[in-house]
């Protein structure tokens, strides 16, 4: 399973975090900076695996977004690269052109996208429409809902 | 203005502070803001606010008062409430706050909601930060949803079950029965979710793993649909149809496969068909291949199976892509011992790979070729290991400088050679060695006998050349010191000889001694050196008296006792200054010319209590003997490790340690029933019996007895064995040499055999011994053993 997903810019700022085991704030924080140091500092040409305590670490860098990702010691480092991939086409689709301000700008939406392709560190979704459809149809619940809205709770 | 578009205001506004300071005050101000509407009524703008609160806890300020607002959205009827409000909960609850069990119930009535996208939510927040506590409560809703509804809940609930017997492994029972009935979905997600249920459920519980091997049949037939169906726009990535599914379907195969025959057979078609029909010109088709191949070698495959899969990775070895490379090294690495002549074939490929510009690669380019070497390549496999140490990274020379020391103490063709390699090593990475590497390679050294000119002068050159490397500076003063004679004849065959006075031997010594480069256990080296050169020259004998006064005040403590002791050995006892720093004793006492190596060591006993003795030397009977019989077999098998038998000066005080050895050895003697001895020699009154202690499909035990029926005792008793080519032999010490006379005592010496190839086990013993004066050597062959008696 993935033990957890980040994507950071060239800068080393934070855009996106989901993590699939309890994780104290404390050691979140040390982890995002050990990635983004260790991830920032490897040439061009390298290769996208690392070695780091007892994961692998793999990352690959879409313009100015890297996704970087720790996995345990059975997954398969070439089909995570080909996860990553597919969460980037998805995030395209949605978008339209995807690039860094959508995801700054729109980052509820990003997460809502990963929670429909992953869960729990796994795959959840191979097929590339469903998840586009089912984001589809959650929007236009949410927009049902909003004009509900006069309605207060409680 | 409608509210979310001020979530993206904000953003802009703390996008657009110039400095960390206003950025800071920005937050304050907002979440201040927040603080406050969380407070009041419902204005219909809870969600946007929460959705601020989880940006600034991104970018890593506290957001920990927004807790209980996520339970409240939660809570609510409203979609995009309750879809921030449990966003929120996955990114600020974990199972360890309080909080986070309050939306138990929140759940539980969401997971029986009318639509799908609640109930999905739902799912989602409890796969990802369900606590044990949560899981117990509502698994039985999870197998619920399993079985009845539709295929886009299935497959989130599928996934949820495997969070939960993660957290909870005994509820896997629970989801056993369904899981089963999943694998005959048609939807990818759900097949998916299906096999990784499995997958988790076999890795916990080996009954379940038994169960599961049934569905083998059906899983190859998923696979082969998807090898063999055509084009599929939903799932194709690549050429390839689902390269996820595949993933996990070969991964399970792979569990279900292990360690069991039937399954093995059964997918070995399928693995051929899936190797060769798969494209890998894409990631997603080496993905599969990969997968394939780490299937392959792990079950009991048919061996043209794994022949094909070795070939693959070796084509992925010639891959330009760097993954790919880095990949099949990984694998490879995995395979290296069971398919060690396989992997020999890529041997070139990964030796280039040394030379790559990627530290990840090089890296494991690094682990394989130590894990390649062998005695037939030892020599150019070492020449590319040195000028990679040359070069490579600093994180990797202490990792190579070991891979390098192990790989020349198997395998090493000559002692030349060896030494060689060591002095090349610590010249080009010194500082980067083991503790252990300066004893080891001087008791290397001592054993060359031949070479000890040749060492002598090139380790005079490495010092005067640099004396920073203090293992390197420690190796050569012990060297001048003991063979300082032979540097100052000025003849040396092996190599060109220096011609060098006494003065720049004492020169050198004396720059190591002032230096401050020099740790303060390399400066007792050359103290030692150039006390011990005082038997060795002729004319500078009064220099050598100075330098070691001088040090008698020095600061260091041992450096002082060390001086303050050579100093008496000067004045009070000049006489006995030859016997004490005569030639140290050679570790291999079978060789011709040392009979008086006990004599030089029961000296140096004697005066243990009055000097500080130099290094005493452990009779190291197993490793270097038997390297002489081993070449008698013709063969050259591995020899055994040689134990690090020094102990440095720079240490401590050494003790008699042979003596003490001795002593713990006549303790550790199993005193059992005897069972059954043969006898293998009878000569000279010398009787020598052989039994079996203990015996295994791939090893033995065995105890050698040396009785003495003569009148008087037998000394310098020495047992030497060797044993074919595969075998490995191990001879623990012996518990003494001398056998009393008149069958009054015995020694006994005990012999582990390695045999992992369970080859026909036979051994050569040379006993050699003195008896009445008379030195008597003799082998037999032991062609059979005794059954051990229990």
């Amino acid at each position: 399973m993935l033990r957890f997903l980040l994507l950071f810019s060239r800068q080393g700022k934070l855009r996106l975090q989901k993590w699939f085991t309890p994780v104290t704030e404390r050691e979140k924080k040390k982890v995002i900076r050990e990635m983004t140091l260790m991830v920032l500092a490897r040439p061009p040409c390298s290769c996208n695996f690392l070695h780091w305590r007892d994961l692998k670490i793999v990352y690959k860098r879409y313009a100015s977004l890297y996704f970087c990702c720790g996995l345990e010691d059975q997954d398969n480092e070439l089909l995570t690269l080909e996860v990553l991939h597919r969460y980037v086409e998805l995030l395209d689709k949605y978008f339209g052109n995807v690039c860094e301000l959508d995801i700054i700008f729109n980052f509820e939406k990003a997460y809502f996208i990963l929670d429909e392709f992953l869960m729990g560190g796994e795959i959840l979704e191979t097929s590339k429409t469903a998840v586009g459809i089912a984001m589809e149809e959650a929007e236009t619940l949410q927009e049902t809902m909003e004009e509900y809205m006069s309605k207060p709770t409680y | 203005m409608s509210p979310s578009v001020r979530l993206q205001e904000m953003i802009r506004v703390i996008r657009g502070a110039r400095t960390q300071g206003e950025e800071r005050g920005v937050i304050q101000r907002e979440c201040a803001a927040i603080r406050a509407q969380f407070r009041q009524a419902d204005n219909g703008t809870r969600s946007h606010n929460l959705a601020k609160l989880l940006y600034v806890h991104m970018l890593g300020y506290p957001a920990h008062f927004g807790q209980m607002e996520c339970v409240r959205l939660i809570a609510s009827p409203r979609y995009n409430e309750k879809r921030v409000g449990y966003l929120g909960a996955m990114m600020l609850l974990d199972e360890k706050q309080d909080a986070s069990l309050l939306i138990t119930n929140s759940i539980k009535n969401d997971l029986s909601h009318s639509s799908q996208y609640v109930q999905s939510l739902a799912l989602c927040t409890l796969g990802c930060m369900g606590s044990a506590e949560m899981c117990r409560d509502l698994a039985p809703e999870i197998d619920r949803l399993l079985r009845a509804s539709n295929s886009y809940i299935k497959k989130k609930a599928a996934l949820c079950a495997v969070h939960i017997v993660r957290k909870v492994p005994e509820l896997g029972e629970l989801f056993t029965p369904a899981s089963r009935s999943l694998l005959s979905e048609k939807n990818h997600g759900v097949l998916h979710g299906a096999v990784v249920l499995i997958t988790e459920l076999c890795e916990r519980n080996p009954e379940t793993l038994e169960q599961f091997r049934k569905a083998v049949p059906e899983l190859v037939q998923i696979m082969k649909g998807l090898v063999m169906s055509g084009y599929s726009p939903e799932h194709n990535v690549a050429g390839i149809s689902d390269p996820f599914l595949q993933v996990r379907i070969l991964r399970l195969l792979r569990i279900l496969g292990r360690n069991n025959e039937t399954a093995s057979d059964a997918v070995n078609d399928l693995l051929a068909q899936v190797a060769t029909n798969t494209d890998s010109s894409k990631t997603a088709g080496s993905a599969v291949l990969y997968e394939t191949v780490l299937t392959v070698m792990d079950i009991k495959s048919e061996s043209g199976l794994r022949v094909l899969a070795v070939n693959i990775l070796g084509r992925f070895l010639l891959n330009n892509d760097r993954n790919i490379r880095y990949i099949s090294m990984t694998s490879l690495q995995k395979i290296v011992q069971t398919d060690h002549n396989a992997v020999q074939r890529h041997r070139g490929t990964i030796v280039d790979c040394l030379k790559d510009q990627d530290a990840s690669v090089k890296r494991r380019a690094l682990e394989l070729s130590l894990a390649l070497v062998s005695a037939v390549n030892i020599r150019s496999l070492m020449k590319e290991l040195l000028l990679f140490l040359s070069s490579c990274p600093p994180e990797l020379r202490a990792h190579t400088t070991s891979g390098i020391f192990n790989a020349a103490e198997r395998y090493a063709p000559s002692q030349r050679w060896h030494i060689d390699t060591i002095l090349h090593v610590l010249t080009t990475a010194g500082g980067d060695v083991r503790d252990e590497t300066v004893p080891n390679l001087i008791q290397l050294i001592t054993t060359a006998t031949e070479l000890h000119c040749y060492t002598v002068h090139k380790l005079y050159r490495a010092l005067i050349a640099d004396i920073s490397v203090q293992s390197l500076v420690q190796v050569a003063c012990w060297c001048i010191g003991e063979y300082g004679d032979l540097l100052l004849r000025g003849e040396c065959e092996e190599t060109e000889p220096v011609q060098v006075a006494e003065d720049d031997v004492l020169d050198a010594l004396e720059t190591v001694l002032q230096s401050h480069m020099s740790s303060p256990a390399t400066r007792g080296f050359a103290l030692t050196a150039t006390m011990k050169l005082s038997t060795r020259i002729t004319h500078n004998v009064d220099r050598i008296r100075s330098i070691v006064s001088i040090y008698g005040s020095c600061i260091d403590v041992e450096l002082q006792q060390r001086a303050v002791e050579y100093n008496a050995l000067f004045k009070k006892y000049d006489h006995m200054r030859a016997a004490v720093l005569e030639r140290m004793p050679v570790i291999d006492k079978s060789s011709p010319g040392h009979t008086n190596g006990e004599s030089a060591g029961g000296s140096i006993k004697e005066m243990e209590p009055t000097k500080r003795t130099q290094e005493v030397v452990l009779p190291q009977e197993p490793a270097n003997q038997v390297c002489d019989l081993l070449d008698l077999l013709g063969g050259s098998g591995e020899p055994p490790q040689p134990s690090p038998a020094l102990s440095t000066t720079a240490l401590g005080p050494v003790s008699s340690t042979a003596g003490g050895d001795l002593l713990d050895l006549l303790g550790g003697l199993d005193v059992t029933p005897v069972p059954p001895s043969v006898i293998v020699y009878e000569k000279n009154g010398v009787t020598l019996k052989l039994q079996t202690d203990r015996q295994t499909d791939t090893g033995m035990t065995i105890t050698l007895t040396a009785t003495n029926s003569t009148d008087r005792e037998i000394t310098s008793l020495t047992l030497q064995a060797a044993v074919p080519k595969s075998v490995q032999l191990q001879m623990k010490a012996p518990s003494g040499d001398v056998i009393p006379a008149h069958g009054l005592g015995q020694v006994t010496q005990t012999v582990l055999l390695n045999n992992p190839n369970k080859v026909s086990l036979k051994m050569r013993v040379r006993v050699c011994y003195t008896s009445q004066d008379f030195v008597c050597q003799d082998t037999v062959q032991i062609d059979s053993f005794p059954s051990p008696a229990w």
